[in-house]
């Protein structure tokens, strides 16, 4: 009952909280001293990023490790896996996207040779290669044990682009929300518009995710039965 | 462990010695694509340019891809798989016996493109053979995780166009500390950071090739 509830309210919780944040981030929240109104681009940007590179990356190497352990090996969480990977193709994207606007005015660049930014290209490019891999193999286990090693190889790449502002002299700001001591950087209406905003597009990722594990059930149960459909029609005909 | 890997790799190196596929084909291939990479820059810029090291890696890069798929081609002969299967090894020495035999190829590439760096693209020898153990510790961390995914590739549909498109990105920070090593050591500088990078790739690739080598050759 419980859960049945909590998965009918996933879809309009979602979308109160992201249109909070939009109406937060454009008309409530101030400009900001040096980013002016550019900054309302930033209560998106940290979101997406933050669902792209932990949430749903995260999810997708956890379902893998989950696969390749032979005590919780499923093809539930293979599924998991594949359909955590295809959202976080999206939100890479995102997170490339609104960084490159935000950075053209602020940096004078769409593009920029800067290590997070490569990184997290990097890291996009392995995602879909993941992808082409699935596409690759056809048998079932194969497909699944290889692209769970391949996604958890992909995994070194997220601390790298985490942690690349502060090994590298980047053009990408380091910590803004928090010091290194954990100090709050952001404040009033700015700090709750971004933790709505981190809140709304996390469960976007889990809504997405939901409908793609859902999809992919009735993909597996169509090409099924329409094998199923073509053997018991070749039977009729006696083709064996 | 050890000596399943020292099996294999001495297969896999007098298969190579005895094809000759190394000699004739892929160090032609490297020599001819790093001509080449100096004939792009043009005859001006190709003796004095400060990318040599950028051009050596890149070059490398395609060279290790070739020596991937071949490496992976010799299990791929009917019956070959199952009878390694029989024969009961260790998964982790076989996957350390690949990647040895794979890295003894990239050295013996390696050290042939080198000389063709210095020749070609006038790369200082001195400030070549300072860089030369980390160019050696960079195509060992790129020969680990090229078995590796070799084996992800291996047999599937487009394998030798997939192995590109999973390799590349991960090649890419294995490129970038190398090349940046390189710089440092013909320019003067820091060293010690990019060492620690291609130390923890290749520390990584070696782990995660020894536990989950098994998982990828699992039937």
């Amino acid at each position: 009952m419980m859960k049945q509830l909590s998965q009918r309210l996933l879809g309009p919780v979602t979308l109160v909280l992201l249109a909070l944040t939009f109406w937060l981030g454009l008309w409530i929240t101030p400009p900001d001293k040096i980013q002016g109104n550019l900054v309302r681009l930033l209560y998106v940007h940290p979101a997406v990023a933050w669902v792209a590179l932990y949430v749903s990356f995260g999810t997708a190497t956890i379902a893998s490790a989950l696969y390749l352990w032979k005590r919780t090996r499923s093809f539930v969480v293979d599924r998991i896996a594949y359909c955590a990977m295809e959202v976080s193709v999206v939100f890479i994207g995102l997170t490339l996207i609104t960084g490159s606007i935000w950075g053209r005015p602020t940096w004078g660049v769409w593009w920029a040779w800067d290590a997070r930014l490569t990184s997290t290209a990097i890291l996009g490019v392995l995602a879909l290669g993941y992808l082409a891999l699935r596409r690759a193999n056809d048998d079932p286990a194969l497909r699944a044990r290889r692209s769970a090693v391949f996604a958890i190889l992909s995994a070194i790449n997220v601390p790298i682009i985490h942690f690349s502002v502060q090994w590298w002299k980047t053009l990408h700001q380091g910590a803004t929300v928090f010091t290194s001591t954990r100090t709050l950087l952001v404040h009033g209406s700015m700090a709750w518009t971004l933790l709505i905003s981190f809140l709304g597009f996390t469960l976007l990722f889990f809504w997405l995710l939901r409908a793609r594990y859902r999809l992919e059930v009735q993909r597996e149960t169509m090409t099924s039965a329409t094998l199923d459909e073509a053997l018991a029609s070749r039977r009729s005909e006696g083709a064996f | 462990m050890i000596r399943v890997a020292l099996l294999v790799a001495a297969k896999d190196l007098r298969i190579e010695l005895r094809s000759r596929v190394l000699l004739w084909q892929v160090v032609p291939f490297g020599v001819m694509a790093l001509l080449l990479s100096g004939l792009a820059l043009g005859p001006d810029h190709a003796g004095n340019s400060s990318a040599g090291p950028g051009l050596f890696y890149l070059v490398t890069l395609f060279v290790a891809l070739l020596m991937i798929n071949r490496s992976q081609a010799i299990e791929g002969t009917p019956g070959t798989k199952a009878s390694i299967a029989t024969l009961g090894l260790d998964p982790a020495g076989v996957f350390l016996g690949k990647s040895l035999a794979l890295a003894v190829e990239l050295w013996v590439t390696g050290l042939v493109l080198l000389g063709g760096a210095v020749l070609v693209l006038h790369t200082a020898l001195h400030g070549a053979l300072v860089a030369l153990p980390s160019i050696l510790v960079t195509l060992g961390a790129m020969s680990a995780a090229g078995t590796l995914y070799g084996a992800i590739t291996a047999g599937g549909d487009g394998s030798a166009t997939l192995l590109p498109v999973l390799t590349l990105p991960a090649f890419a920070p294995l490129l970038i500390a190398g090349e940046r090593s390189f710089s440092s050591a013909l320019h003067g500088g820091a060293l010690w950071e990019w060492w620690v990078i291609l130390a923890v790739a290749l520390a990584a690739y070696l782990a995660v090739g020894i536990l989950l080598y098994g998982v990828l050759e699992e039937s």
